[in-house]
């Protein structure tokens, strides 16, 4: 850690993961609810749960992005950060926030638009909390040196603070609704988010492999304009169905198609980085996590997005199993990953302890993984066979549901494999305080002359 | 390719590039959302009782069990046509009538079988539920879903 101020990031990784924890638990207990449907039906219905899973994700992820941001800025602007104070009072303020939406769902206060079901008064807590930290990040960037990665990183923050705007526009005509919605889920997740995702490993690969700065920042920007270009008209894919016009089918099947290029691209970056890399970093658990991040994501996103994202297949899968096995793989590979990536590798920088090999770390990496793999399986496998009965042979919906009780069951068991390794993980960066396996000595990289 | 692409040819094209797609994305969604309003959802006026029954719709947070125009959460059936399926679209009073008997039946209590929660829901605001989920019926949605299963 060279800058005094990068130890905000510590604070916001610690409640990102602590979040983190309780959206895999709450994930656990939905999938238990899939398989004994009677448990806890009074007291805290599915939709409650799902609720929290959901929310506590995006928050989780969003509070990583804010810390990676905090972590990196300082050394990619040779600056401390410009108010160390706003950084905790927006944390506060994002604490603040989280807690009572939780508390408020579980009162039974929410809205009814999926994902933005925050009270008005935690959307306003979550704007403001938006404003202080592009103020601050901004004038820290601006203050010091400029680089393609805080440049990239910056754009996607502030176009998707931007974007939270609709969160407050909810027109009374439900296929306007649903059309602006997708204004913050769809530009977020497969757009801004992407830009963050690219700045995040663009500046992990620089730090781990060594590799010249010119050659990483123009794939940077290779990678962003590909998943831009594919990704706002790919929007598209979203406006089939829900009472938009057809041309949305033509526009939102070509271009949501070319939504795989980015994702193959930050693959293959990231792999090619390494090859060409000199440097052997000890931190041997962050370089898994970056190439899990952008290997899983290719495959989650891109591939498992691309199999259904023609309007005429999506015709047949649209809101299946399939949807459901597509968006956790996608979310885990380029989000969840990307957000352990970078913990990964500014945890024992922050906490003083590199170099550093994380051998649970890596642990928990091949458990979640591999639970996340099988999820995705099996669901995929439930996708299939609900669109033949439902879509196709045109049986009704819960005795669909009854055939499908095996993947169910699947389901649960690798999700219990994945949230033992988030727990593992967990430990792994908040509890454990030597090494497991004792690391090489190596040369220590810029930046790390804590 | 590093000579023809250097990194700022590399930046233009990405913030040059983007801008141009951001422009023709809000012209098109400019278009649509024009559409809906004058044709996909004119069949049927966006009355106050559809609007209440919307906001019913968001306050019990339906949405996270089931589908409506086949997004949403995947434990319960899409409502998108659930007045087609049960053969009331074109008739608002069974409409109310069968979604009232419907839901205070719930819970059901079987064992193993998903549970709907009970929602207390005054007589008018399920008049508003059953005309939103009409409304929402008779929205042209390009011929989706396959099946009246939903």
């Amino acid at each position: 850690m060279k800058y005094q101020s990068q130890k905000v990031a510590y604070a916001y990784f610690m409640v990102a993961m602590g979040l983190f924890g309780i959206q895999v638990l709450g994930g656990l207990l939905a999938g238990w609810v899939y398989v004994w449907p009677n448990t806890l039906s009074e007291l805290l219905p599915f939709n409650i749960i799902r609720m929290i899973h959901t929310n506590a994700l995006i928050v989780w992820l969003l509070l990583g992005f804010f810390g990676a941001a905090y972590f990196l800025v300082p050394e990619e602007s040779e600056r401390e950060i410009w108010s160390v104070k706003l950084a905790y009072l927006q944390l506060i303020i994002l604490v603040v926030g989280t807690l009572g939406a939780v508390g408020s769902y579980l009162m039974g206060i929410h809205g009814g638009r999926e994902f933005l079901e925050q009270p008005l008064w935690v959307k306003f807590g979550i704007l403001v909390a938006a404003v202080i930290f592009l103020i601050n990040i901004s004038m820290t960037v601006l203050a010091g040196r400029k680089t393609a990665i805080t440049g990239v990183l910056l754009t996607g923050l502030w176009l998707l603070s931007l974007l939270w705007i609709f969160a407050f526009i909810n027109p009374d005509n439900l296929s306007l609704d649903k059309m602006y919605w997708w204004f913050v889920v769809h530009l977020w997740v497969e757009g801004t988010w992407e830009l963050v995702m690219a700045a995040i490993l663009a500046f992990l690969m620089l730090k781990l492999t060594g590799v010249d700065r010119e050659v990483v920042e123009k794939w940077l920007y290779v990678i962003v304009a590909t998943a831009l270009f594919s990704g706002i008209l790919g929007t598209g894919h979203h406006f089939y169905w829900i009472g938009l016009p057809g041309y949305w089918q033509w526009t939102g099947s070509i271009f949501s198609a070319f939504e795989v290029v980015p994702f193959f691209a930050m693959m293959s970056f990231a792999f090619i980085m390494v090859w060409k890399g000199r440097r052997n970093h000890p931190n041997k658990a962050a370089l898994l996590w970056a190439l899990g991040s952008a290997t899983v994501a290719f495959f989650g996103a891109g591939v498992w997005g691309f199999l259904h994202t023609f309007h005429g297949v999506n015709f047949y899968t649209h809101g299946t199993q399939i949807t459901a096995a597509h968006g956790h793989l996608a979310f885990y590979g380029a989000y969840v990953a990307m957000n352990l990536a970078i913990i990964t590798y500014a945890m024992p920088l922050l906490r003083g302890r590199a170099p550093y090999n994380q051998v649970l770390n890596m642990v928990s990496f091949w458990l979640m993984t591999g639970g996340m793999a099988f999820m995705t399986f099996v669901l995929t496998f439930a996708g299939t066979i609900q669109t033949h009965m439902q879509r196709i042979v045109g049986d009704y919906y819960m005795d669909v549901q009854d055939q499908l009780a095996l993947f169910y069951m699947m389901r649960l068991g690798a999700g219990v494999c994945v949230v033992l390794g988030a727990l593992l993980f967990i430990y792994s960066q908040v509890v454990v305080r030597r090494e497991v396996i004792a690391p090489n000595t190596m040369p220590k990289a810029e930046g790390e002359a804590a | 390719m590093s000579e023809i692409l250097t990194k700022s040819r590399a930046r233009n094209i990405f913030y040059g590039g983007s801008l141009f797609f951001i422009v023709v994305f809000i012209a098109m969604t400019f278009h649509s959302h024009r559409y809906v309003v004058n044709v996909s959802t004119a069949g049927m006026p966006l009355s106050p009782e559809v609007v209440l029954g919307k906001h019913v719709w968001e306050r019990h947070s339906c949405i996270n069990c089931h589908t409506l125009h086949g997004e949403g959460a995947y434990f319960a059936p899409e409502l998108g046509n659930v007045m087609t399926r049960w053969g009331v679209q074109d008739d608002p009073q069974s409409a109310f009538e069968t979604l009232d008997g419907w839901m205070a039946a719930q819970p059901s209590g079987i064992e193993g079988r998903r549970q709907m929660p009970f929602f207390e829901i005054t007589p008018e605001e399920m008049r508003g539920l059953a005309e939103f989920l009409r409304w929402a019926d008779q929205t042209d949605t390009q011929g989706w879903p396959p099946t009246d299963a939903g």
